[in-house]
């Protein structure tokens, strides 16, 4: 078994300061098991004592190559592969997708799908922001929020699998609609949730807003100021929190965003507690979009009638020849795509999720380039970090809710 | 208001560089520019027409084209004025070379790095021009075409000669 490359110190040299070189400060490595890291993040940190001066992600370690096996996918199949980077949003990223090939091709998208996408996604925002606020909360030792998050995010995972039959990695979004229409039970569950979850965010917001133990470790914590975080090209909550008012629903509306009534809350501060805020107030504000959208669920055809691109409905099959060559031709070799290219931005739980797609012409797709927002979010990690407690580095990545997976790709 | 903002950029960019409008972008409109001016338009686009945000920064490669090999997509986004533009940089196969805009913008630094490890792109001037997703070790540059997609058996130190062992063994079969 050959030997790991041994990495030389001239090569890492630059990435500490001067003091560190003379044996001032200490070197301190993090991760990539460290349960507070969100999964496999490394950190390699410089300390005076206890404070930061110097803060190096090392990221990586869960690099699938995501972006080259979707080359070698047709575009249905590959559709598969978005699911698994952001494995907490997963409705979202099959949206992002979906919406750029709708995009390159034209495909029309029935009002119908739209509204239960917006539906979906909202709800998985919701779901995202609970495993953030439960993780968040347990790193700053609030043991009983993990599991109350939790309780309420299996409803959403119900949901979920009662429209796609599965909990997490639905792909139930599909170019031109969706999978298959919602059962009849969907929209019982859903106003089922949102009448039991206000008072839950209530309670959440009671047992950590005001808590003195909660201020202490996030106010004043993690500071990032305008200017600093959209040159370092931070999106979402983190943006938010610092003051911003970007949300891509209100900024360019897809999935028609435009009909629904929404605040976008921003912090002043850009501290931990103020992302903490803005999130939870998200969580409200989704739970009006879902109530809208719901309430003016239109009927009609769940995907688009372009029968080049989505499959023929079941029971077409055994009357229309038509069909069943569609069907044939669908699955065997796919739907080419004319040649182009297109860059499609959605806002996902964590900030701009953007989808670069590019076709040769071809049933596969020539490149697939994701713009993730924890990619981006980690970046700005350092800045955000330095000079504060190791303990408070732990509240700061909880606060810029980070997914390895969403990271890595 | 966004709409007409966006035509005077595109319009003033195309005098200024003699930019020409990219006809493989669908959305948001693209410019291709060459490679010696991309410091430059980054700083004019920052500083005169507000896109203060940069939003995407990818490759893709062109393989076994060589001239160019290379397409640097830089895509960017005005808060002032809510609308989004994109550039495209092609570069040659051999020594793909670019300067850095990381000093408009900051958050270029890890796409700049991402670009290195995956297609090899060097980016002159980085403050920190290391492999970041792939270990330090790695052989090839793996989103290039060339680079196959195979598969590789996972090599743990308990069954890493018995596999290294069928490994050569398919090698010289092949010979």
């Amino acid at each position: 078994m050959p030997e790991p490359l041994e990495v030389s110190y001239q090569e890492l040299k630059h990435l500490v300061s001067e003091r560190a070189l003379q044996g001032d400060t200490v070197l301190l490595n993090m991760g990539p098991q460290h349960p507070s890291t969100h999964g496999v993040l490394r950190l390699l940190l410089e300390l005076d004592g206890e404070v930061i001066i110097n803060c190096v992600p090392d990221i990586g370690f869960l690099h699938t190559g995501i972006e080259k096996n979707m080359e070698s996918k047709r575009w249905e199949m590959a559709e598969v592969m978005t699911d698994r980077t952001d494995y907490l949003n997963t409705t979202g990223n099959n949206l992002a997708y979906c919406l750029a090939l709708e995009r390159l091709i034209e495909l029309d998208v029935p009002p119908r799908a739209q509204a239960v996408r917006v539906i979906l996604v909202e709800l998985e925002r919701i779901s995202n922001h609970l495993v953030w606020l439960g993780t968040h909360a347990l790193d700053l030792a609030a043991m009983s929020m993990f599991l109350y998050c939790f309780r309420e995010r299996e409803s959403i995972l119900d949901i979920k699998e009662l429209c796609s039959g599965q909990r997490m990695m639905t792909t139930y979004f599909r170019p031109g609609g969706l999978w298959r229409d919602i059962p009849s039970e969907f929209e019982i569950a859903v106003r089922r949730f949102i009448r039991m979850f206000p008072s839950r965010i209530k309670q959440y917001d009671a047992l950590l807003a005001k808590n003195p133990l909660f201020l202490d470790r996030t106010r004043n914590i993690g500071k990032l100021s305008k200017e600093d975080a959209i040159n370092l090209s931070v999106t979402g909550p983190v943006l938010r929190g610092s003051g911003v008012a970007y949300d891509l629903r209100k900024a360019q509306p897809y999935s028609g965003y435009e009909q629904y009534d929404f605040d976008i809350p921003t912090g002043t501060h850009g501290d931990v507690y103020d992302r903490y805020l803005v999130r939870m107030e998200e969580m409200r504000q989704s739970l009006r979009i879902i109530q809208q959208a719901l309430d003016k669920l239109p009927y009609g055809p769940f995907r688009s009638n372009n029968r080049k691109y989505v499959p023929p409905p079941r029971a077409e099959l055994g009357t229309s020849m038509e069909a069943v060559i569609h069907h044939f031709k669908l699955w065997t070799e796919g739907f080419t795509i004319p040649k182009g290219a297109v860059y499609q931005p959605v806002e996902s739980p964590k900030g701009e999720l953007g989808y670069y797609v590019e076709s040769s012409g071809g049933n596969k797709p020539y490149r697939v380039h994701m713009r993730t927002p924890s990619f981006v979010h980690l970046q700005a990690l350092p800045f955000m970090c330095k000079g504060h407690l190791v303990a408070d580095l732990v509240g700061i990545i909880g606060s810029v809710d980070i997914v390895l997976g969403d990271c890595d790709r | 208001m966004a709409e007409e903002h966006l035509k005077l950029t595109i319009k003033a960019l195309k005098d200024r560089f003699g930019l020409q409008e990219s006809q493989l972008m669908k959305y948001p409109p693209a410019l291709e520019a060459e490679p010696e001016m991309i410091v430059q338009i980054c700083q004019v686009l920052r500083d005169e027409f507000k896109f203060d945000f940069l939003c995407e920064l990818t490759a893709v490669d062109y393989w076994p084209e060589e001239e160019p090999r290379f397409n640097v997509i830089y895509g960017f986004y005005s808060h002032a004025n809510n609308v989004r533009i994109m550039l495209r940089v092609s570069l040659n196969g051999d020594h793909p070379t670019l300067h850095t805009v990381e000093g408009v913008y900051r958050g270029a630094n890890w796409h700049e790095r991402e670009l290195w490890d995956m297609f090899g792109i060097n980016f002159e001037g980085h403050s920190d021009l290391r492999r970041i997703l792939m270990s330090h070790d790695w052989e090839g540059h793996p989103l290039r075409k060339d680079y196959p997609l195979g598969y590789e058996e996972p090599q743990f130190s308990f069954n890493y000669d018995e596999i290294d062992k069928r490994k050569h063994h398919a090698r010289y079969e092949e010979a």
